[in-house]
């Protein structure tokens, strides 16, 4: 991955629409729910599946994010389904035609539940969602490790550029297994790297009396944005329940 | 306000950092402290601000808090925002929301970065995430503020705007540098560190006109420097008559 496809990932779109400034937390549980309501239903239950995405849809057009945008960013679950697709038909236990209807059901919540991720990430900025993540109360030490991996990973990756670029630079271009030791070498330069930054950022959180967790600041309460969003993830809820009977 | 007493520390492969150190920094007191790769001066810092782990013999007294800032601000921003950064140290003070809002303000509006609040520190250019290193020390209200090589790999401008930052500041100064230029203009006092010990102590107009000391330990002013025009900035960027 490279700097630009890194910082390609942040906010788009209308950044002043309404779902932009919902508050994350809303966000981050609305995914949550669309996701595992599309994970737990069957082909059969397509018009749940329809719901999930056409809800997803809205919330796209809402806050103005290109079919493009997410087309691009949503390529990352494609792999995956091409190899279901592959497989899924011709391994079935119960013939093709069962195959291919497991693999329509995988297609569908794989899209459904990136369709959703994209949608996070295109109108939530990540320290957005760590915040709702840590009012949510998912696990501190989650949160920590993820805001600490989101704020090193740029760094990594530019390292590791400019260690691309000195080895270019110097004419490597490795066409044996043997001349491609230095990739290695390079791997262990940066685990070194950001072994002994870890350690420096470590003394840097005691100077200003970190303790073992991260300070959160308090959120304010929902308001009727956020009412509307329940209201809206409970109806699908209850699709999925009545279709399911 | 810091007291040094026969410092004593070697690194964990055995090889000296500090060979007995002794130094006393009065309260309100700017101090710039020299020396070459190697010197000892990080490991100084550290020790100065008690966070220096293993093995260390002697005596450091402090009065009142330390704020130390590292020489590279991506090991000091490690929050995903700049504000959030700069509440950190405030919030593990147990202050509340309101405190906490106030301070940071204050410390982002005194290094100048209140338009970079909500950006991710690595869209930031490296003169701008070392003033907002700065900022995050700041917003615990130190009385005195280590800073390790804060002038490196700054460009021009960079440099003149966190020199005006650092000549605003009151609180009592400690800063290690290869900077000579930059130690003349803001600090009245200069120490050289060489092999774990103090090699020179003096008015920083004193230790850096003695050509022979500083070439001794590898230390030198850019060639044509005149340090007779140069006028050390004073607080809030008022420059002492």
């Amino acid at each position: 991955m490279s700097g630009r496809a890194l910082a390609a990932t942040g906010p788009t779109g209308d950044l002043g629409s309404r779902v932009h400034r919902l508050d994350p937390r809303a966000k981050v549980a609305g995914v949550a729910v669309v996701a595992g309501v599309a994970v737990s239903c069957t082909a059969r239950q397509w018009p749940v599946l329809l719901a999930c995405f056409a809800l997803l849809g809205m919330v796209a057009v809402c806050a103005r994010v290109r079919a493009s945008t997410a087309w691009r960013r949503g390529m990352i679950v494609l792999p995956l389904v091409l190899l279901a697709a592959v497989f899924v038909p011709l391994t079935h236990p119960d013939g093709p035609e069962a195959g291919l209807e497991l693999l329509a059901a995988v297609t569908a919540k794989a899209v459904i539940g990136t369709f959703a991720a994209v949608l996070l990430g295109a109108t939530t900025s990540f320290p957005e969602i760590l915040r709702a993540l840590a009012a949510l109360r998912v696990p501190r030490v989650l949160v920590t490790v993820g805001g600490l991996m989101h704020r090193y990973l740029f760094l990594l990756v530019c390292d590791l550029s400019q260690m691309r670029t000195a080895l270019r630079a110097r004419g490597y271009a490795p066409r044996t297994l043997v001349a491609s030791g230095a990739l290695g070498g390079m791997a262990g330069a940066l685990f070194l790297r950001s072994h002994a930054r870890a350690e420096r950022v470590q003394v840097a959180m005691r100077a200003r009396g970190f303790s073992g967790w991260m300070p959160t600041p308090a959120r304010a309460p929902a308001g009727r944005a956020e009412l509307a969003v329940a209201f809206v993830l409970c109806a699908l809820v209850e699709l999925r329940v009545a279709v399911g009977r | 306000m810091i007291g040094v007493s026969d410092l004593r520390y070697s690194y964990p492969d055995g090889r000296t950092a500090l060979a007995g150190i002794d130094l006393e920094v009065g309260a309100g007191e700017r101090v710039a402290l020299l020396g070459p790769n190697g010197a000892g001066k990080t490991t100084l810092l550290l020790a100065v601000c008690g966070l220096l782990r293993g093995a260390v013999v002697g005596d450091v007294e402090l009065t009142g808090a330390c704020g130390l800032v590292f020489q590279d601000p991506d090991d000091q921003l490690f929050m995903p925002t700049v504000a959030q950064d700069v509440a950190f140290g405030p919030r593990n003070q147990g202050l509340g929301e309101a405190a906490v809002a106030r301070r940071v303000a204050a410390a982002l509006e005194a290094v100048r970065m209140s338009f970079a609040s909500d950006r991710t520190p690595h869209t930031l250019s490296l003169g701008e995430r070392r003033r907002a290193a700065i900022a995050t020390v700041l917003a615990m209200t130190p009385d005195v503020l280590v800073l390790d090589e804060p002038g490196a790999n700054l460009d021009p401008r960079a440099r003149r705007e966190l020199l005006a930052v650092l000549a605003g500041c009151r609180e009592t100064l400690l800063v290690a540098t290869h900077d000579l230029p930059f130690a003349a203009e803001l600090c009245e006092r200069t120490v050289v560190l060489a092999d774990g010990r103090i090699a020179a102590d003096g008015p920083t107009r004193d230790v850096l006109a003695d050509a022979a000391t500083l070439a001794r330990y590898d230390l030198g002013l850019p060639a044509g420097f005149d340090l007779l025009r140069i006028e050390r900035l004073g607080p809030a960027g008022a420059r002492p008559a």
